[in-house]
């Protein structure tokens, strides 16, 4: 069983409120699927080589030129912000 | 006017000899959503207005004698994870709900191009995030065949929107069996391309390594005509390809040897689905087709590997749901709370469970005991089919270890709801091809097998899978 200590270390990494009860039931939840995890000792793997997860190795690139600007879409998405000041998003102040 | 028996291509011929107009045809479909969608719960957002507008411009194309494109009037309905622009995109999270998509995905850009009609966005587990339709935060969706039972998940609506007739074809994405195993509870033909093969841009990610788009259909045929639309190419996702033109470009199904993964029939697949699937062998076998039994021995080890690789990629993809640049937000006394707030309260459970889970994984000192090993054993599983497909060309197996199960079931214990990726989860971690189509029923509750194939040749299941198609 993991430690609930651990279980609100790993909540604040994740940057989500938890309830008492929620951080329980993730105690006995990640706990049950971390050792179901353990399955993978049954195979020796050490020798296995990283790759790609593709067969084809051949990296994707293009010019490196400006693309047009669309102030359309630019608009768009800012209008999707919850707050936003002139053409930027706002936030709340990160440092005091 | 009887839709149940429409195909892409009937569609076609009947709008060009104009026995009925587009606009009856997709009318037909939206009475069924009407009819049906309060008890299935297919659809979060039906786009009846847009759709009979389309319809009427097909219509016109028609009466003008213009060329009709190659889904000119078919009626499509969109997993609610892939953006249609200027309409609402959920992903099935209560943290999307006020979400209104910005342009349009790849996908819908060519479906629009080719004239498709998009009737609305399905139903789907947060984030795709599922195998029952149950963790959508918009209700779960109902298996067509059987209310109580589930659809299968997680492009649930979809699967279910084909199956009762609330739309033609469909579109899911794919990243452990999600278009897969719900096209095989709800009775459907559903497909996963080779990884790449269809462009994600305007997907809504869940693990970028393993994601794909895919078609579901009534029939192999119409899920071949969508898949052709939406394949190749795009500039917008650096890893979609376009499709190698092969030299021998007729696939003969009697020429093709067909491997039985004996892991697929033994321990842990549930008896009725064994039965299942050993007649659709025998099937195929009196037809002539060679068969040889061959094994993939790490199977097992995949769906270990899956729920570490796509916990971590999710975890990291997700994290751009903080309440600052678009989505739902919480307002706290600070921005570190902001984060905290809004994801507490818009991430349903499972979510909130897999991104802890992925979290753990990458958090320093745990690197190496989990993300490294199932990198590891994901090469195995890549070997192991690498080895396979020396000896045959196509994989059979069923697409489900279980029949559709009951709404709740699984709820309880999410490893055995994990479990439902089983068989489908492979091809994801290898990239490869794979199609399930329907073989069978137990009771009223539909059970599919699945055709796997080296990467790039999506002709030899769409093949074998019609020929399987065409003994049943």
């Amino acid at each position: 069983m993991i430690d609930l200590v651990e279980v609100k270390h790993i909540a604040q990494l994740a940057r989500i409120k938890f309830s008492e009860e929620e951080l329980q039931d993730l105690q006995k939840d990640l706990s049950s699927i971390l050792d179901y995890f353990h399955k993978l000792e049954e195979v020796k793997i050490d020798d296995i080589k990283l790759s790609s997860h593709l067969s084809r190795s051949r990296n994707t690139t293009r010019e490196d030129e400006s693309s047009e600007n669309n102030s359309q879409i630019n608009k768009k998405l800012l209008e999707l912000a919850p707050e936003t000041k002139e053409r930027f998003i706002k936030v709340k102040s990160v440092f005091n | 006017m009887d839709i149940s028996s429409l195909t892409i291509k009937k569609i076609r011929k009947s709008l060009i000899d104009k026995k009925f107009s587009c606009k009856e045809v997709v009318e037909s479909y939206l009475d069924n959503i009407q009819k049906l969608n309060k008890e299935i719960n297919a659809f979060i957002t039906v786009l009846d207005k847009q759709a009979i507008k389309q319809a009427k411009e097909i219509d016109k194309l028609i009466s003008q004698g213009e060329t009709l494109p190659a889904l000119g009037g078919v009626p499509i309905a969109i997993k609610d994870n892939m953006l249609v622009e200027g309409e609402r995109c959920t992903a099935g999270s209560k943290i999307l709900d006020n979400y209104i998509a910005p342009y349009n995905a790849t996908v819908i850009k060519k479906i629009k191009e080719q004239g498709g009609i998009i009737l609305g966005k399905t139903n789907l587990d947060e984030f795709a995030m599922g195998a029952s339709g149950e963790y959508s935060a918009y209700g779960p969706t109902k298996n067509p065949h059987n209310l109580e039972y589930v659809p299968g998940g997680s492009s649930s609506g979809s699967a279910a929107a084909v199956s009762a007739q609330m739309s033609m074809v469909a579109l899911g994405s794919d990243t452990a069996g999600s278009v897969r195993c719900p096209s095989s509870f709800c009775g459907v033909v559903g497909m996963k391309p080779t990884y790449g093969a269809v462009s994600r841009y305007g997907l809504i990610a869940l693990a970028s390594s393993l994601d794909q788009i895919g078609p579901i259909a009534k029939n192999v045929e119409d899920a071949e005509v969508l898949f052709n639309v939406i394949k190749g190419k795009d500039f917008m996702d650096a890893t979609s390809y376009e499709q190698p033109q092969k030299a021998d470009k007729k696939v003969d199904i009697k020429n093709l040897k067909i491997g039985v993964v004996k892991e697929c029939l033994g321990h842990g697949i549930q008896k009725e689905i064994v039965d299942i699937t050993k007649e659709a062998i025998n099937k195929l076998e009196k037809q002539g087709i060679r068969i040889e039994t061959v094994s993939l021995p790490h199977l097992e080890y995949g769906v270990a590997c899956y729920y570490i690789i796509m916990p971590a990629e999710a975890s990291s993809n997700l994290a751009r749901y903080d309440g600052v640049k678009f989505g739902m937000r919480r307002e706290a006394d600070n921005l570190l709370n902001n984060y905290f707030e809004t994801r507490g309260e818009f991430f349903g459970p499972e979510v909130k469970r897999r991104i802890m889970i992925g979290t753990y994984c990458l958090s320093s000192g745990y690197y190496d005991s989990y993300y490294l090993k199932a990198q590891k054993m994901q090469n195995k599983i890549k070997q192991d089919f690498e080895k396979v497909f020396e000896k045959v060309d196509l994989l059979l197996t069923p697409t489900s270890p279980f029949l559709p199960f009951k709404l709740e079931e699984r709820l309880k214990d999410p490893l055995s709801m994990y479990m439902a990726d089983l068989l489908t989860v492979p091809a994801n971690l290898a990239g490869l091809p794979a199609i399930s189509v329907p073989a069978g029923r137990v009771g009223d509750l539909p059970v599919g097998i699945q055709f796997m194939a080296p990467q790039y040749e999506e002709e030899r299941i769409f093949k074998a899978a019609k020929f399987f198609e065409d003994l049943c």
